[in-house]
């Protein structure tokens, strides 16, 4: 509990961890709190001109084109975020530690190959990458998922493949290795756990950057495709009505923005606790 | 140097090919049909193959690759489905506005980032400290789309800057506001900690016992030393800009690549795809070239070791 313990000491931290944990319950409790059906076009949701409701009333953060509550699409819209930045990034996260351990352990002309291929990811333009991708597929939930994990894991494998290098060339390992370990038992029981730290500060940071990019090919329409509510996507089917409503876009990307740094800020606080030579300098 | 400049060219071409052959791979093993796109949903089967075969799309992978591939080394990128134009063509026209944009963005960020980190830097621990590091935060964690959604309300509501187009200094503002505010977080953070390093070294100390002014001692002695990483981060940003302008310019109408791209891609128009893709790995490879380049003159040190 101590790396619990010195997040609560960081104001930032502390902020960025209630809004996690407030913007997670909100995504739980959806069906139970949200005034209305995300998907229920209101009879009294549009004004006599057919105008998008501004906020205040029955409505807390107005309704949208359709006269859907915009707050009830915000909750369960919160759940297809999560979910996406969960999965999306726990798998970047796992692509990112298992080329990185092979490549750093192994090195070598297979070390050396996945390395050249982690170098070749380097060079394209991950969200043009992601955005080609997700427009010629068809677009869904999963998806969109996977299309983020096979453009965000690719920092990660460098900068384990850096840590796995370091800890190959260590006595311990050699210790290890002369007592006869095969490779299976010092990767998994001996390298791993110390890229633990690496992992959790990954998975957290990587969740901020993939909420951003669900969010950004939802925007365009290539994410999560309505009427399945993401924070994207309601600014998305907006998008037209914008200058009319601005609510449509002001409260989505108000909650992106937030989640985003959220998790930055805890993820930054848990890399200052896990690696000290970066303290006080990031 | 002759031998590390060579060697990183061949690296940089390599990896541009290798960029070719996965987005060509990607491209084809995708769903969606370009032949169909073109001949429309309501064109026979025999339209389709006829039109299937005129674009050499009913050849074998490692055939198609080929002939790409050969073209490309020739400088020929190929002809857009849809515009019956050279994709060269089409990208040349549109890159100036691109690039236009990316250097105001990379202007904006840099300014900012260099001045806040060096204040916060300066003032480490302090409220300004602080604010300037949390605003980075919040700069790096906001969604582009919606930063640029709200600023283009901003213009309508008070009329300052044009809505949208391209052509005069006006135009570029909110763009490459949008741009590089954002990105001006990450610059704040690099220089904040480049600069604690270099303030914390044995000459920054002297230069203080010698009873140098802390303006000289920050602009003459330290943040020449702490500019390093940002000439690194600046090659790195060009790359990243490739992608990001897709968003910025669909946002603001603005005619550079990333329209061209969006366009491509909504018509499954393969060969602009491709050449935007290729243009903008390009551009990341250049960018780190460069930076690899300039940084043994910023640092000697790099020179030796």
């Amino acid at each position: 509990m101590g790396i619990f313990r010195s997040l609560l000491r960081q104001p930032t931290a502390v902020f960025g961890l209630v809004v996690v944990i407030v913007v997670v319950a909100l995504a739980l409790a959806a069906p139970l709190i949200a005034p209305f059906s995300p998907d229920e076009q209101m009879f009294d949701g549009l004004t006599l001109e057919g105008a998008p409701m501004p906020p205040g009333g029955p409505f807390l953060l107005g309704t949208d084109t359709l006269g859907r509550d915009l707050l009830s699409r915000m909750l369960f819209g919160a759940r297809t975020s999560l979910i996406i930045g969960l999965v999306a990034n726990g798998v970047a996260v796992a692509i990112g530690l298992f080329i990185g351990i092979v490549a750093g352990y192994l090195r070598g002309l297979a070390g050396n190959i996945l390395m050249r291929f982690t170098d070749l990811m380097m060079a394209f333009p991950a969200l043009l990458l992601a955005i080609v991708l997700a427009a010629l597929l068809k677009p869904s939930l999963w998806i969109v998922a996977m299309v983020i994990a096979l453009v965000n894991w690719v920092q990660v494998a460098r900068i384990v493949y850096t840590e796995t290098r370091g800890l190959v060339e260590r006595d311990f390992i050699m210790a290890e290795r002369s007592l006869g370990a095969g490779h299976g038992r010092i990767l998994f029981l001996h390298i791993l756990p110390h890229l633990v730290p690496t992992a959790i500060v990954w998975g957290t940071l990587g969740i901020a950057t993939t909420v951003l990019l669900e969010a950004t090919l939802s925007f365009l329409g290539i994410g999560v495709q309505p009427p399945e509510p993401s924070w994207g996507n309601i600014i998305f089917e907006s998008q037209s009505y914008f200058q009319a409503a601005p609510w449509l876009v002001f409260f989505p990307g108000l909650v992106i923005l937030l989640t985003a740094l959220a998790f930055n800020l805890v993820g930054d606080a848990l890399r200052d606790i896990l690696d000290p030579t970066q303290r006080g300098r990031g | 140097m002759a031998f590390m400049l060579l060697r990183r060219l061949a690296q940089a071409f390599l990896i541009l090919i290798g960029v070719a052959a996965i987005t060509f791979v990607l491209l084809y093993a995708l769903p969606a049909d370009p032949a169909r796109m073109i001949a429309g949903r309501s064109a026979t089967a025999q339209t389709v193959a006829s039109i299937r075969h005129e674009l050499g799309l009913d050849q074998p992978l490692l055939v198609q690759f080929w002939t790409y591939l050969s073209g490309l080394l020739r400088g020929d990128l190929g002809r857009s489905y849809a515009q019956k134009t050279e994709v060269w063509t089409l990208i040349v026209a549109r890159l100036p506005a691109t690039l236009t944009l990316m250097a105001a963005g990379i202007v904006v960020e840099v300014i900012l980032g260099i001045t806040f980190g060096t204040i916060a830097a300066v003032k480490r621990g302090g409220m300004i400290d602080r604010l300037v590091m949390m605003a980075s935060f919040v700069g790096v964690s906001a969604p582009q789309f919606v930063v640029a959604l709200l600023l283009y309300v901003f213009a309508v509501t008070l009329g300052w800057f044009p809505m949208s187009g391209y052509g005069s200094f006006a135009h570029v503002v909110l763009p490459a506001a949008t741009l590089g505010v954002l990105g001006a977080g990450w610059y704040a953070r690099m220089v904040r900690s480049a600069m604690i390093d270099v303030l914390n070294q044995d000459y920054v100390r002297t230069a203080r016992a010698k009873g140098l002014s802390s303006r000289r001692i920050i602009f003459r002695h330290a943040l020449p030393n702490a500019i390093l990483p940002i000439v690194a981060m600046i090659g790195i940003d060009i790359g990243q800009f490739m992608g990001g302008v897709v968003v910025v310019e669909a946002v603001y109408g603005w005619p550079g690549i990333g329209q061209l791209a969006w366009q491509a891609i909504q018509q499954v128009d393969i060969p602009i795809i491709m050449g935007v893709t290729l243009t903008s790995a390009l551009a990341i490879v250049t960018g780190n070239l460069i930076a690899d380049v300039i940084a043994p003159f910023i640092d000697p040190r790099i020179r030796t070791s």
